[in-house]
């Protein structure tokens, strides 16, 4: 076995100094009626031939998103990323180090995660920032327990236009905490009036820009309702390549920003590993609420700059029963793609990125819209949007991916049983052609 | 002086003082190059990434646009390689040395796993793409839940946890759904032994439970009469790790079911140290309720420095109708995907919610299949088999020098204490820093917290013999250097590290979490 050091002649020699006669008596506190005879009902070892040939086959069942025109985004989009992003996160010294909890020898991640930090506070518009979440939807439950820890208070208002993914999210981490979640009713092309009658017992209100139909908002009003009533703001975004053009949450007001990385440097992964960005203000009381790990800078016995994990008294592992969270692994090899990515691409990249899956994103919505039966529901959008479609969504999906075009995101299947059968989320990108433009746009014209 | 051929000296001149020269003008020494925080650069008009040219139409975000800028710096491609090389090189990895860490399974990551989790026909493939486009993705996971099944014997699996932790919380809120479906919201009390992992008592809180502490007996396991007068009708259940964090096998794992269940609570195992027995005992045979894997620590899917991790579930007849949402099902000739309530209640379900957008991570169960498929029934029983047997042979080596903690064999870790040290003025902590001068990451330290200024040595299958002699010869040496009165050896340790020992102390008094340009300060006093 290509993987297993110890030869036939070390493993004797080992029992032997041991002192057992074979390896069965390293396992003699198990009890009799669980011990395997042989082994278990599973195919035997393989070369990496195999193993290579036999997986191989299983990715070509899929339709990857290069080999289509590809407009699919409600949570995951896809962005171009540079080679030595992915070359660079492979280096063995990145790719299988621990966590750095013996700082002395971990100054590369821990220095990256500093740097990770500085880059999703500037890039949010947030004082601080955590060294990441699983995820953003997980990010978003977090950030709403974090928000009642803050506020003293346990009730929270999801915006509707919340991701339905995000919103359950919350709802199940918050399920048995004995914290009341209101959700308001989607609007798809506007907002639900989140900030008209803001209660003075809620903790936050929690608001996703674009939203979930792609339509942009001003978070400025809404911060101004919460904060009047002693609640927080929480603004969510699902595509980070959003704020390379628009007014960055901090600016706008909100007091937590979560949000999903994986627009920047980590790719579609078909759901996972994604990376969760938390940004907050730079409060004590914030600070000792947040969840998950931080890295922060100090000096060794020699007066030298360096970075360690800190403020660790919040975490399971020293607190237990009282931690913020019982977060212990996190994404840190993701952390380290997003932050890579982030510093090739700097403030210049990142907009001339942004920008043109704006202009993409404004010019497919035009050409989609004029046809005939189609309706452009959002009317400012980022790079993603929503088409009220003459026939069912989910339908003229499969219909459109039997024609070779990845056409979006059915409402339907965000919101099952809510109406929405014949609304088409699409997303663009600077990843698409005017050749993928013309494609989806004669094939929509076939479809419909 | 020795001169080589051409007449060059092939030794120093002169040694110099110990002590003098010991600063570079450049503050790098040697390959350890000083690595300034790219913000330092102040590179804010360059980017490493060439796009088309916009076509500048005006946005249609209106007010919404931002005019300012972010502060973002920008590298070209040979800085960024630069940056983020040199800063690689001031990190530990398992492809550099023997990672000891208790609990964490630091096992050799193999490449080929990388390989395949980058097929673009897994990689590159949206959550949300027409089910008819993702088949074999679905087809991945409803292969690897088969292994995980089997493997433990359990009839489900909920996939889509993304770390262990987020395992637990699955299995706990499974539980806790159960408990309420049986009209027993009242139980909420959960069983914890005090060796417990930090993340047991944090999930079971996050489910609305609270703890109760198990004491271990003497002899580093459950202590029975303990665990059985704190049995009643309030208790929800019990979270165990097994093999336990002491490195040993819960001998009375059977009857502690049998009691838990008796109770009328039920049964968490967390699955960490799995490697112990992987292939080779099924917790289900064990009476388990509930039990998280560690794709990252088991099925060898890498660390990455802190994550990311993946936390699969698997659960009990008892529970399988709470798993969360979304699971894949084989429907016909088909795979697909269950993603709504209604769906899934159709399939007589009763999910407690859904944990996270979209599946899992599926990047990490590609690694894991791969894993799997390459090691086999087979090879999966051997590799722990050889965790276990390296660990034994590392007490057997180090028990007369160092001080063990309990008696008898151990899994696949081996714990020692701090007597050892006594009167040395060497600190676990000393011990362990001077483990890093000797080229070793340290062991996990005061972990459990059973047992005083504990080291938990976990080496894995993955070292030959010869690398465990080279480990134990080394800690051997400074287990008698600390004896000998050589304390300066560890309390200056690290020496030989890029920093010096870190002040923690001063990080969490004053936190510094982020850069902030220095004119900034001054900018706002103004």
């Amino acid at each position: 076995m290509r993987y297993l050091p110890l030869t036939d002649a070390d493993r004797a020699e080992m029992l032997d100094k041991i002192g057992v006669d074979s390896v069965d008596a390293l396992f003699e506190d198990v009890p009799e009626k669980a011990r395997l005879d042989g082994t278990v009902d599973l195919p035997r070892h393989k070369s990496e031939m195999e193993v290579e040939r036999q997986l191989t086959r299983l990715s070509r069942k899929n339709i990857s998103a290069s080999e289509a025109p590809f407009f699919v985004g409600a949570g995951a989009y896809k962005h171009h990323i540079p080679s030595s992003v992915d070359h660079l996160i492979q280096r063995s010294e990145y790719l299988t180090s621990y966590t750095p909890y013996q700082p002395e020898i971990s100054q590369g991640t821990l220095q990256t995660l500093f740097e990770f930090q500085t880059q999703v506070a500037l890039l949010t518009g947030m004082e601080v920032a955590n060294a990441s979440m699983y995820d953003g939807s997980t990010a978003c439950g977090e950030a709403v327990l974090m928000a009642c820890r803050i506020t003293k208070r346990s009730k929270a208002i999801l915006s509707g236009n919340l991701h339905p993914h995000y919103a359950a999210a919350t709802h199940t981490l918050a399920k048995y905490m004995d914290i009341e979640i209101k959700d308001d009713a989607a609007k798809p092309g506007g907002l639900d009036d989140i900030a008209a009658d803001i209660p003075d017992d809620v903790a936050c209100v929690v608001v996703q820009n674009p939203d979930v139909f792609g339509q942009v908002h001003d978070l400025e009003p809404i911060a101004k309702a919460a904060h009047e009533k002693g609640a927080l703001l929480i603004a969510v975004f699902t595509e980070a390549v959003s704020l390379g053009l628009m007014k960055t949450p901090g600016a706008m007001g909100a007091d937590i920003v979560v949000g999903e990385g994986q627009s920047i440097g980590v790719g579609l992964q078909f759901g996972g590993p994604h990376v969760g960005l938390f940004a907050c203000r730079n409060d004590r009381n914030y600070i000792r609420n947040l969840p998950g790990r931080l890295a922060g800078e100090t000096v060794d016995a020699d007066g030298r700059r360096g970075y360690v994990l800190t403020l660790s008294t919040r975490e399971q592992h020293i607190r237990r029963d009282k931690a913020t969270s019982n977060i212990c692994t996190n994404s840190g090899l993701m952390t380290l793609a997003w932050t890579i990515h982030m510093s090739l691409l700097g403030d210049t990249g990142l907009r001339t990125m942004a920008q043109l899956s704006h202009e993409k994103a404004c010019e497919l919505a035009d050409r989609l819209s004029a046809i005939s039966g189609v309706e452009l529901v959002t009317d400012a959008f980022f790079n993603e949007f929503t088409l009220r479609l003459p026939k069912n969504a989910a339908d003229v999906v499969e219909a459109l991916a039997e024609k070779g075009v990845l056409g979006g995101v059915p409402a339907s299947r965000l919101y099952p049983g809510k109406g929405y059968d014949d609304l088409l989320i699409v997303a663009a990108t600077e990843t698409n052609t005017d050749s993928d433009l013309d494609a989806f746009e004669a094939a929509l014209k076939e479809v419909l | 002086m020795a001169m080589n051929t051409q007449g060059r000296p092939s030794a120093p001149l002169h040694t110099p003082d110990p002590g003098a020269y010991d600063d570079t003008f450049s503050g790098s020494r040697g390959l350890d190059q000083a690595e300034p925080l790219i913000f330092e650069r102040q590179t804010y008009d360059k980017s490493g990434v060439d796009f088309e040219a916009p076509k500048g139409k005006p946005s249609r975000l209106g007010a919404l646009e931002r005019t300012d800028d972010l502060g973002l710096p920008g590298l070209s491609e040979p800085e960024a390689m630069r940056h983020y090389v040199r800063l690689s090189r001031k990190n530990y990895a398992i492809d550099i040395g023997l990672y000891p860490l208790g609990s964490c399974t630091m096992k050799h990551n193999p490449r080929l796993n990388e390989k395949m989790a980058r097929l673009p026909g897994f990689s590159d493939v949206h959550p949300l793409q027409p089910q008819s486009t993702v088949q074999g993705a679905y087809e991945l996971i409803g292969e690897l839940a088969h292994w995980l099944m089997t493997l433990t014997n359990m009839p489900t699996v909920a996939m889509s946890p993304k770390a262990g932790a987020h395992g637990e919380l699955c299995g706990m809120m499974a539980i806790r759904a159960a408990l309420d479906a049986r009209g027993e919201s009242h139980r909420r009390r959960v069983l914890v032994p005090e060796s417990a992992h930090g993340t047991n008592p944090a999930t079971a809180v996050q489910c609305g439970f609270f703890c109760d502490e198990i004491p271990a007996g003497p002899d580093g396991r459950v202590d029975m009469e303990a665990f059985k007068g704190k049995l009643g009708d309030d208790v929800a259940a019990i979270m165990l790790t097994n093999p336990n964090t002491c490195g040993l096998f819960e001998r009375d794992i059977r009857a502690i079911a049998d009691a838990i269940h008796e109770a009328g609570g039920y049964f968490y195992c967390d699955g960490a140290n799995f490697n112990a027995i992987s292939g080779r005992v099924r917790p289900g045979d064990l009476g388990v309720d509930a039990m998280h894997f560690n794709l990252h620590k088991t099925y060898s899917t890498p660390h990455g420095g802190g994550g990311p991790g993946s936390g699969p579930t698997v659960l009990s007849a008892a529970l399988a109708k709470f798993a969360p949402l979304p699971f894949v099902i084989k429907d016909g000739d088909s795979w697909r995907m269950v993603e709504d309530e209604a769906d899934a209640k159709a399939q007589g379900a009763e999910p407690f919610g859904r944990m996270v957008a979209f599946h899992g991570q599926m990047g990490m169960f590609t690694r894991a299949m791969s894993y799997m498929l390459s090691h086999g029934a087979d090879g999966l029983k051997q590799a722990s088999e050889d965790a276990v047997l390296n660990a034994n042979y590392i007490l057997a080596r180090l028990k007369d020098v160092m001080t063990q903690s309990y008696d008898g064999l151990c899994m696949h870790e081996a714990l020692f204490d701090d007597r050892f040290l006594k009167d040395t003025g060497v600190s676990t902590l000393d011990f362990a820093k001077a483990m890093i001068d000797e080229g070793y990451h340290p062991m996990t330290m005061y972990f459990p917290l059973v047992v005083h200024g504990a080291m938990l040595i976990e080496p894995t299958e993955s070292e030959s013999k010869a690398s465990l002699d080279r480990f134990c010869d080394t800690l051997e040496a400074l287990a008698l250097a600390a004896k000998a009165g050589e304390t300066e050896r560890f309390t200056a340790a690290p020496r030989y590290a890029p920093t010096k020992r870190l002040d923690e102390t001063r990080a969490a008094r004053q936190p510094v979490l982020r850069w902030t340009p220095a004119s900034a300060d001054t900018k706002a006093a103004e």
